[in-house]
């Protein structure tokens, strides 16, 4: 660790956020996004459009001289915030964060071109539950072709083209159309997840997976704790303001001493864990101390947007049960990303190598 | 006359007018003060020299590079943090001049007279009384959780100047000489077995109307400027990565693996990551302040502060097994300075217990949280409108 962490946002990071907060406000209102989970295309194709055509955001991560932004994480945590506040069912971790990073490790030019405009998707196809250094499936790579079977895939129905990894070695970039994509029933509506099934499918080797897939999950893992972030400021602004209007026994529900202690502990949480988000997309702009920050965050991050979820439906009472409040799709957003790219025990794990705190 | 230039070239001609290594310690921080280089920020004539509060660094840095001696600030924590600002803000000319530099030199310990056996949370219900006679006021009263009392020469104090008035109006804030022969200070020995504070019983006390701070029935608005300053001096440390109380369990962690079991060590690292969170918001927060934006954010440093000391050091007793079963002393010492990580964990155990109680409970700052930063709705008053003297007790 050399200098400290620049943990504050900059004026033209709050411009970025203003700037993607009025185009959700356009495109993903609540009950337009609780339709649209239950039609045949879950993510929103208009949005994503928006987002990455009209604003150049899919391209933040990649240099200019390769077609993107030349941004960095930290520009990328303020979009993933606001689409975490909105639960955005677009592709945006999975294609402008995962994938393009595996692609950078590869130094894959003309894809990263392509997924920077945003005129295609990418998905690493890779399950959402492995953590950074976690096991992961492959495929087998025979006679110049792909079979094999992948679950678990976040965001493989929107994508163009599939990063997978092979018994080989290599990270292989195979056209969806040369795959069949089977969409799972999946917890979280807003970020479906699908079956990849590859029968004898041709694929462009990209580079070496291994490092590849452990650069794309590290960077999935440290700046999802940004989305999550997102997720817990809206639940806890829309229970608080919720509870300033809702009346039983002649006072509003939030003057009751036991439901003010649970919301200033649950913004003591989302304090704490700005802090802890900002770091990790700091680090892993800068580079250093980047294995620890996204660890401390990831460990942090899941339990306080799963508890900010949780109250919202409690407190919420009878109105938070139905499916017709979005309160839900927080929940299941929430529940899921504590599991995606590691589980915040994973992370702890992960953690006592990296400061030398050894289990028994 | 705020540029570091200026004040770093103000530093060298106190050096070089008084000498370190051959000035007399309290010579030559009175004549740092004379110079206004004691709290930069502070006004001419009176410690500094109305620059930049940020500026106080530059001034520092010349100094300890110098091997000038210090203030010794721990030690008068009470008298910088949260008398000085207080009379800063609302003494008279002559109070700041008289008070100001025995204060910051260190030759003139403060104390503070604020909570009473029956007015802790609820401190503007306080009964000690000071009742008018010609120019000064006759004290009675008892106090308690007062540290340095038995070495303070000063202390700042709230009494009941008005009982027929609600509680918050009828207080007024003065200076108590503690040498009175009224004033009576008795240590009180707290559950680590030693005594770090005092309670004070205060007998017909006279103090001349000129020490009093502010208008007669201001105290309670007075107050606030000192238990501000309070709670950003208890939140408000930049500790290192591992630098709290988390530091000690980890290093005996690493150096004794015949302590470890599975479930320590789950607990041990979801603490190690949490106190770490903590560590940065801490740093957030500083970034802000410095960057001139304030945030509510303080308002929860010491809720999460005296959650993970009082988590921390129970875990640490259970790792150390058989030797969480001993204590390293329960003689009744009067200890100057309190250090919370210092001594054993068992101490460090019980001190932490008092950490969510001191300086604003947690229920307490969970309510004002809840007010003051989401806006929710503000428990029920019975007391706002009655007359002092008419409240239950």
């Amino acid at each position: 660790m050399s200098a400290q962490p620049d943990l504050l946002y900059s004026e033209e990071e709050e411009a970025l956020r203003a700037a993607v907060r009025d185009l959700l406000a356009d495109h993903c209102d609540a009950p337009g996004v609780i339709a649209r989970t239950e039609s045949g295309a879950p993510h929103d194709r208009e949005a994503w459009k928006a987002l990455a055509d009209g604003m150049g955001l899919a391209g933040l991560l990649v240099p200019e001289a390769l077609g993107g932004q030349g941004a960095t994480h930290r520009e990328v945590a303020v979009v993933l915030e606001e689409l975490g506040r909105a639960v955005a069912p677009v592709p945006y971790l999975t294609s402008a964060v995962v994938a393009t990073e595996a692609l950078l490790s590869c130094e894959a030019g003309e894809l990263l071109g392509e997924l920077a405009s945003g005129r295609r998707i990418g998905a690493l196809a890779v399950a959402l539950n492995v953590a950074p250094g976690g096991a992961y499936k492959v495929v087998r790579h025979e006679g110049g072709a792909l079979h094999g079977e992948l679950t678990g895939i976040a965001d493989a129905a929107a994508a163009d083209v599939l990063l997978v990894p092979a018994d080989d070695g290599g990270l292989y970039a195979v056209d969806a159309t040369a795959a069949t994509v089977t969409p799972q029933v999946s917890l979280d509506l807003t970020r479906p997840l699908a079956v990849i099934t590859l029968d004898g499918a041709p694929g462009r080797l990209l580079g070496d997976a291994e490092p590849a897939v452990r650069r794309a999950l590290r960077a999935g893992a440290g700046l999802l704790a940004s989305e999550q972030l997102g997720l817990a400021e809206w639940t806890l602004t829309e229970t608080v303001r919720y509870l300033k209007e809702r009346k039983q026994f002649n006072r509003p529900v939030g003057g009751f001493q036991a439901l003010k202690h649970r919301l200033a502990q649950l913004w003591l949480e989302v304090v704490n864990l700005r802090a802890a988000a900002r770091n990790a997309a700091d680090a892993l702009a800068t580079g250093d101390d980047a294995d620890v920050a996204v660890t401390v965050a990831q460990a942090f991050a899941a339990p306080v947007a799963v508890h900010a979820a949780e109250e919202a439906v409690q407190l919420h009472g009878g109105i938070g049960m139905t499916w017709e409040h979005p309160a839900h799709l927080y929940l299941k957003r929430a529940k899921a990303d504590s599991i995606a790219y590691g589980t915040a025990g994973a992370h702890r794990e992960a953690l006592a190598g990296l400061v030398d705190l050894q289990a028994p | 006359m705020s540029s570091a230039e200026e004040l770093r070239r103000r530093t060298r001609e106190l050096l070089a007018a008084h000498p370190p290594a051959s000035t007399d310690r309290l010579e030559f921080l009175r004549a740092r003060f004379d110079a206004g280089l004691a709290w930069v920020h502070y006004p001419e004539g009176l410690g500094g020299l109305g620059a930049p509060r940020s500026l106080q660094a530059v001034v520092d840095a010349e100094l300890e590079a110098a091997g000038a001696p210090d203030n010794d600030p721990r030690r008068i924590g009470i008298g910088l943090g949260m008398a000085a600002p207080t009379i800063l803000k609302y003494g008279t000319e002559e109070q700041k001049q008289r008070f100001l530099r025995p204060l910051w030199v260190g030759e003139e310990v403060w104390c503070q007279l604020f909570s009473e056996p029956g007015a802790g949370s609820d401190l503007a219900a306080l009964r000690t009384r000071a009742v008018r006679e010609g120019d000064e006021w006759v004290v009675t009263g008892q106090k308690v959780w007062t540290s340095s009392a038995h070495v303070a020469r000063w202390a700042i104090l709230i009494a009941r100047t008005d009982p027929d008035v609600p509680k918050h109006r009828g207080i007024t804030y003065f200076v108590c000489d503690m040498t009175d022969p009224g004033v009576e200070v008795r240590p009180l020995r707290q559950i680590t077995g030693e005594a770090e504070f005092n309670e004070v019983f205060l007998t017909d006390v006279r103090i001349p109307d000129s020490r009093r701070l502010g208008e007669v029935g201001d105290g309670w608005k007075v107050a606030q400027t000192t238990l501000n300053n309070e709670r950003v001096a208890i939140g408000g440390m930049r500790l290192p990565r591992e630098g709290g109380m988390i530091g000690p369990v980890s290093k005996t962690w690493r150096e004794r693996p015949e302590l470890r079991t599975h479930d320590l060590h789950q607990r041990l690292l979801k603490l190690w990551v949490e106190s770490e969170v903590s560590r940065l918001t801490a740093e957030r927060l500083r970034q802000q302040l410095v960057a001139g934006q304030p945030g509510p954010e303080g308002a929860g440093m010491k809720l999460a502060f005296a959650r993970l000391n009082q988590e921390i050091s129970g875990l640490e007793v259970e790792l150390l097994g058989e030797e969480g079963l001993l204590y390293d002393d329960w003689t009744m010492r009067r200890p100057e300075l309190v250090d919370f990580t210092g001594r054993e964990a068992g101490y460090r155990y019980l001190r932490s217990k008092g950490n969510s109680i001191e300086g604003g409970t947690t229920e307490v700052l969970l309510n004002i949280v809840a007010e003051r930063v989401l806006g929710l709705p503000a428990e029920p008053r019975t007391d706002k409108d009655v007359a002092w003297k008419d409240l239950a007790r």
